[in-house]
C-alpha cells in the first residue's frame, strides 16, 4: 500500500514537473526557416512567400504579428550563431557585412592632387620626417610644443632684441619681427590657395606684380611697362626717354564686338531690352511669396495666443528694473530667443 | 579636402569634416517636414517617426509650401543645411490626402522619391504600452510578395529599408535587440508595424521571441513614384576600392590545422656571422702557409691572446 501511494506520489510530481517544464521551454523552431532571407548585416529578414487574401482580411493584425514573430526568430537564430565577445558585461555580437546594396549618401571621396611641393619631394626621394611635437625651450626650462600656441623659439614674444650693427637705429626691431611673421603666414596663404586652384584645374587671375624687397630686373621692366600704360590719361602717354625701348609686356588683349556687321544678333540684343521693360507683370517668386504668407500666418496665431494670456506678475529682481511680460512681444523662437530686438 | 577658406577654429573643422564624402560613411540622416498644408495624422506620423529615429533625424516645425514632385531644390537645400540624405515629406490636400513622400540623395541631389497615402495610423502614444529605448538599431521584417512584382517594387523596398534600418553599426549587444519594424507588401497595400521584442526562456541558447505592439502602425497606399535611373542608382552603389576586406598575405594553415606563416629575410653572409668560437674548428698552423699572410697575421694575434 505504501508503496503505491509513493508511486502514486511519483507519477504525480512527473506530471507537474513535465507541465512546467513545458510552460517554460517554448520553441524556437521556424516552420519554412530556409524560404526567409537572412541580411545579419542590416539585421534584416526577408520573406517573400504569398500571404493569404480570405485570410488577411479577416485577421490582418495577427496573421501581420505571426509573420513578423516568425522572421524574427528565423534571425534570432542566426544571429545566436554569429561569434560573440564580452565587454563591460554585455554580450556583443560582430555583425557581418550586409548583403543588400544600398547606394552611398555622398560620392566616393577623389584622391587629392599633390601639391607643388609633394611633387618636388617625389622627384628628389625627399621623405617627411616624423618631428617631435614638444621640444625643449631653454629660456622657460620646460618643454613647450614646436608650433602653435605659447611655442618654444618664439621671436616675436622676445622681451629684448639686440639691435644689429648694420641696421638703421631709428627702426623698431619687434615691429620688424611682427611684420615678418605676418608676410611669411600671408606667403604660405598664397601658396595654399594656389595649390588648391591648380588641384581644381581653375583658372586663377595672375597676381600681377607682388611687392617685394629686391626685385629682379624682370620684375622692374614689368613694372615699367604697366605704370607706362597706367598714367596715360585721354590716350597721352607719358615721353618715352630717349634710348628706352617699347617693352614688351603689352598685357592681355580685350576683345570688343565690332560695331558694323552682324545686325541679327544685334536685332535681337534689343528686342530682349524692350521686351523687359515693356513687361507690365511684375516677375514674383510664387513659392516665396506663398511661404511669406504662412510665416505671416503663423505669427499672427502666435501673436494673438500671447495676447490672450493674462500677463504674469513679476517679482524681485526683474521688477526693480523694470522688467515685465507685458512690454515685450510676443512671438519667437530658438532664434530669436536671447538676442535683443532691434 | 581642399578648402578654399580654411575654418578658423578645430571645432567648425570637425563639423566640416563630419559633412566631408568619406569611404566609410557616417549613418544616413532623416529629415522631416511638412508642406503648405497638413493634417493631424500626417504630423503625427512626422512626429512619431522622428522619436523613433532620434538622433539621426531632424524635424522641422514650420511649414514650407514646396511640392516635392514639381521642385526638387527646395528638398535638396534642407537636405545639404540639415546634412540628411534621407526625407519624410507630409502634406495634405484634397486631391491627396494624407500625403507622405519617402526619399532619399545622393551627391546632394534626390535619388528616388516615392509618394503613399495614409490611411488607418495609430501613434505612438496611441499604443499604451511600454516602448523600446530610443537609438537603437531596429530588426527589420518584410514580408509578401508585392515587393518582388516589379523591378520599381523592388527599389521601392529597397528605399524602405533604407530609410527605416537605424545606424550602421559593427557590433551590437544581444540584449540590445529591442524592436522590429515589419513591413508586409500584400492585397496592394503596404502595412508598416512596429513591435518590441520579448525575449522568453526556451531549449536552447537562442531565445523564445515574442512580440509586443508598440509602436506607430500604418496602412500606405503607393500613390506617385518617381524613381532614379539605372546608371544613376549604379553611380551611386560603387564601392570605393580600399573598402574592400585586405587579404592577408604569407599566412596559411597546414592540413594538421596549424597556422604557419612566411617571413622574407634579406640574403645574409653565412660567413660573416658572429657565432662563438669552437677551439677546435680553429685553422691549424699548416693551413694557415697556404691561406695567406694577412689571415696570419690575423690568426697568430688571436692565438697569442687565447693563450696568454
Amino acid at each position: 500500500m505504501a508503496e503505491s501511494m509513493v508511486e502514486g506520489k511519483q507519477s504525480l510530481v512527473d506530471t507537474v514537473l513535465s507541465k512546467a517544464q513545458d510552460q517554460q521551454l517554448k520553441t524556437t523552431n521556424v516552420e519554412n526557416e530556409e524560404l526567409i532571407e537572412l541580411d545579419e548585416g542590416n539585421l534584416l529578414a526577408v520573406n517573400e512567400n504569398k500571404t493569404d487574401t480570405k485570410d488577411f482580411k479577416k485577421k490582418k493584425e495577427t496573421i501581420l504579428l505571426s509573420l513578423t514573430r516568425d522572421a524574427t526568430q528565423a534571425l534570432f537564430n542566426s544571429l545566436w550563431k554569429l561569434p560573440v565577445e564580452q565587454k563591460d558585461g554585455a554580450y556583443l555580437i560582430t555583425l557581418p557585412e550586409s548583403k543588400t546594396w544600398m547606394p552611398r549618401e555622398k560620392p566616393v571621396p577623389k584622391k587629392k592632387a599633390p601639391t607643388k611641393w609633394e611633387e618636388y619631394a617625389k622627384t628628389k626621394g625627399i621623405l617627411n620626417k616624423k618631428k617631435s611635437r614638444m621640444v625643449w625651450d631653454e629660456p622657460s626650462q620646460q618643454y613647450k610644443p614646436r608650433w602653435g600656441y605659447q611655442r618654444a623659439n618664439d621671436d616675436t614674444k622676445d622681451w629684448v632684441i639686440e639691435v644689429p650693427d648694420n641696421a638703421d637705429p631709428y627702426e623698431d626691431q619687434f615691429e620688424k619681427r611682427k611684420t615678418a611673421k605676418k608676410e611669411r603666414v600671408a606667403k604660405n596663404e598664397l601658396q595654399r590657395l594656389r595649390n588648391v586652384a591648380r588641384s581644381q584645374k581653375k583658372k586663377v587671375p595672375g597676381i600681377g606684380l607682388a611687392p617685394t624687397e629686391k626685385p629682379s630686373k624682370d620684375h622692374l621692366s614689368k613694372a615699367l611697362a604697366v605704370a607706362h600704360k597706367s598714367t596715360a590719361s585721354i590716350g597721352k602717354f607719358t615721353d618715352r626717354l630717349p634710348k628706352e625701348k617699347p617693352s614688351k609686356f603689352t598685357g592681355k588683349k580685350r576683345k570688343f564686338e565690332p560695331s558694323i556687321g552682324n545686325l541679327g544678333s544685334e536685332k535681337e540684343k534689343q528686342l530682349k531690352v524692350l521686351d523687359s521693360v515693356s513687361k507690365k507683370i511684375p516677375t514674383i517668386n510664387v513659392t516665396k511669396a506663398a511661404n511669406r504668407m504662412l510665416r505671416q500666418d503663423e505669427e499672427k496665431r502666435a501673436q494673438d495666443k500671447q495676447s490672450r494670456k493674462t500677463p504674469k506678475k513679476v517679482k524681485g529682481r526683474k521688477a526693480s528694473l523694470g522688467l515685465g511680460k507685458p512690454g515685450r512681444q510676443g512671438g519667437g523662437n530658438k532664434k530669436t530667443r536671447g538676442k535683443r530686438k532691434r | 579636402m581642399q578648402r578654399i577658406v580654411k575654418p578658423k577654429t578645430q571645432r567648425g573643422r570637425r563639423a566640416l569634416d563630419k559633412k566631408d564624402p568619406k569611404i566609410f560613411e557616417n549613418s544616413k540622416n532623416a529629415l522631416m517636414f511638412k508642406g503648405g498644408n497638413t493634417s493631424q495624422t500626417v504630423t503625427q506620423v512626422l512626429k512619431d517617426w522622428h522619436t523613433l529615429k532620434k538622433p539621426n533625424a531632424t524635424l522641422f516645425s514650420k511649414k514650407n509650401a514646396t511640392k516635392p514632385f514639381e521642385d526638387q531644390s527646395s528638398v535638396e537645400f534642407f537636405a545639404s543645411k540639415s546634412d540628411s540624405s534621407l526625407f519624410m515629406f507630409g502634406s495634405h490636400s484634397k486631391k491627396r490626402p494624407h500625403n507622405i513622400v519617402i526619399g532619399r540623395l545622393f551627391d546632394g541631389q534626390v535619388l528616388d522619391m516615392v509618394e503613399f497615402g495614409v490611411t488607418n495610423f495609430t501613434s505612438l502614444q496611441d499604443f499604451k504600452t511600454l516602448k523600446s529605448a530610443t537609438g537603437i538599431k531596429p530588426c527589420l521584417a518584410v514580408s509578401g510578395d508585392f515587393f518582388e512584382e516589379s523591378d520599381d517594387n523592388r527599389r521601392i523596398k529597397n528605399l524602405l529599408i533604407d530609410f527605416f534600418r537605424g545606424p550602421t553599426v559593427e557590433k551590437i549587444s544581444l540584449s540590445g535587440l529591442e524592436h522590429v519594424i515589419s513591413i508586409t507588401g500584400a492585397n496592394g497595400k503596404i502595412y508598416l508595424r512596429s513591435y518590441r521584442i520579448l525575449m522568453k526562456k526556451s531549449g536552447s541558447k537562442v531565445p523564445r521571441v515574442e512580440l509586443e505592439a508598440m509602436g506607430p502602425a500604418a496602412d500606405l497606399v503607393l500613390r506617385r513614384t518617381r524613381l532614379a535611373s539605372d546608371d544613376l542608382f549604379k553611380r551611386a552603389l560603387k564601392k570605393p576600392v580600399t573598402a574592400k576586406p585586405k587579404k592577408k598575405k604569407n599566412i596559411s594553415r597546414d592540413d594538421l590545422g596549424n597556422k604557419l606563416g612566411r617571413i622574407h629575410m634579406n640574403t645574409q653572409a653565412f660567413d660573416k656571422l658572429q657565432v662563438r668560437k669552437v677551439k677546435g674548428l680553429k685553422r691549424k698552423k699548416a693551413e694557415k702557409e697556404v691561406n695567406g699572410t694577412d689571415d696570419e697575421a690575423k690568426k697568430q694575434k688571436k692565438e697569442e691572446s687565447t693563450d696568454a
